[in-house]
């Protein structure tokens, strides 16, 4: 949802309500440029004959910060530039490779309004290879609670992520 | 009775290693950022947009860990230069070989700016005592990494949970 659609708000949504899938095809330039951008500069996310020779793994693989990177996009992909992360949770599992077929997936698990009037949505996130999961993830983002709001504005004690 | 030393015990609660952002909060950083995920969310491509709903340019959330990623060199430097320097230290102090980051769970506030300068600290929230995992036997470790910006902002909360630990002699 980047283009002319309105955004969400919480009004639209339920708990149980699944995200549209994101699919990419990883490849070493996935890898490499995630890791340039993150400033992640430690070997097994480039260099393929350390990550073999020394991690005991088959290439080098997705670093944490360019999964939270993928995970923040899939999140606004959703819900629109409205919507403001508060919270991300994450726990890698298992490896994400050149030649994977990355699929993150999303539910809501909460919706809700907090005391300051801000309305949140908790979300389970998912990032696959295949029937691997290779990455458990939260995120509690804040969404419009109807046409005229916006997260954004929020600072201080109305701000409570 | 916790077998937790005491001179771990002491840093509890501490803050430590204040640092200033490597590199400062800039859009092309931001730009290159959002490249490498595909990222078409206008806030980050249209200065029009950013200021309708951002209130003006912005980082990503996820991208607040790059603003102090050591570069691999800079004049003068001797040693090697890592990211959360009090997991490293952990791991020296209790010998073990390896480490990992089991979870990570991050807490925004203020959003990050282009013209942004950051400061973090570290701040050893708890030492577990030594158990066996499948891994091998070590100790579970909880780390903080607040976020401020310049005018003293808080910008950020960042939990790490690691396990340093030695593999178990088959």
């Amino acid at each position: 949802m980047t283009g002319d659609a309105p955004p969400l708000t919480l009004v639209d949504l339920a708990p149980g309500q699944m995200l549209p899938e994101l699919v990419h095809e990883v490849t070493p330039t996935t890898i490499v440029q995630g890791a340039a951008a993150a400033h992640v500069w430690r070997p097994m996310h480039h260099d393929k004959d350390y990550a073999v020779h020394r991690q005991g793994v088959r290439d080098v693989f997705m670093d944490t910060q360019t999964q939270g990177n993928w995970l923040e996009r899939f999140v606004t992909d959703w819900a629109g530039p409205t919507a403001r992360l508060g919270r991300l949770g994450i726990a890698m599992r298992n490896p994400v490779f050149p030649g994977d077929r990355m699929a993150i997936d999303g539910s809501v698990r909460d919706v809700e309004t907090d005391d300051t009037g801000c309305g949140w949505v908790v979300l389970d996130l998912t990032i696959r290879v295949g029937t691997t999961v290779c990455t458990e993830a939260h995120a509690k983002v804040a969404l419009p609670v109807d046409a005229t709001d916006n997260p954004w504005t929020r600072r201080g004690e109305a701000w409570q992520p | 009775m916790t077998d937790v030393p005491a001179d771990v015990l002491a840093r509890v609660g501490v803050s430590c290693h204040r640092e200033q952002s490597v590199l400062p909060v800039e859009r092309g950083a931001i730009t290159t950022f959002v490249s490498a995920s595909h990222n078409g969310n206008p806030v980050y491509w249209d200065a029009a947009v950013a200021e309708q709903v951002t209130r003006g340019a912005v980082a990503p959330a996820t991208m607040l860990s790059v603003w102090f990623q050591p570069l691999p060199w800079v004049p003068g430097r001797t040693e090697e230069a890592v990211p959360l320097r009090l997991h490293f230290e952990l791991k020296a102090r209790f010998e073990y070989p390896e480490a990992i980051v089991s979870d990570n769970v991050a807490t925004y506030h203020e959003p990050v700016r282009p013209g942004d300068v950051l400061t973090s600290e570290q701040r050893l929230v708890s030492v577990s005592e030594e158990k066996s995992t499948r891994l091998g036997t070590g100790r579970f470790w909880v780390i903080d990494v607040e976020y401020r910006n310049q005018r003293d902002e808080l910008v950020a909360v960042e939990r790490w949970t690691s396990f340093g630990y030695e593999v178990d002699a088959a």
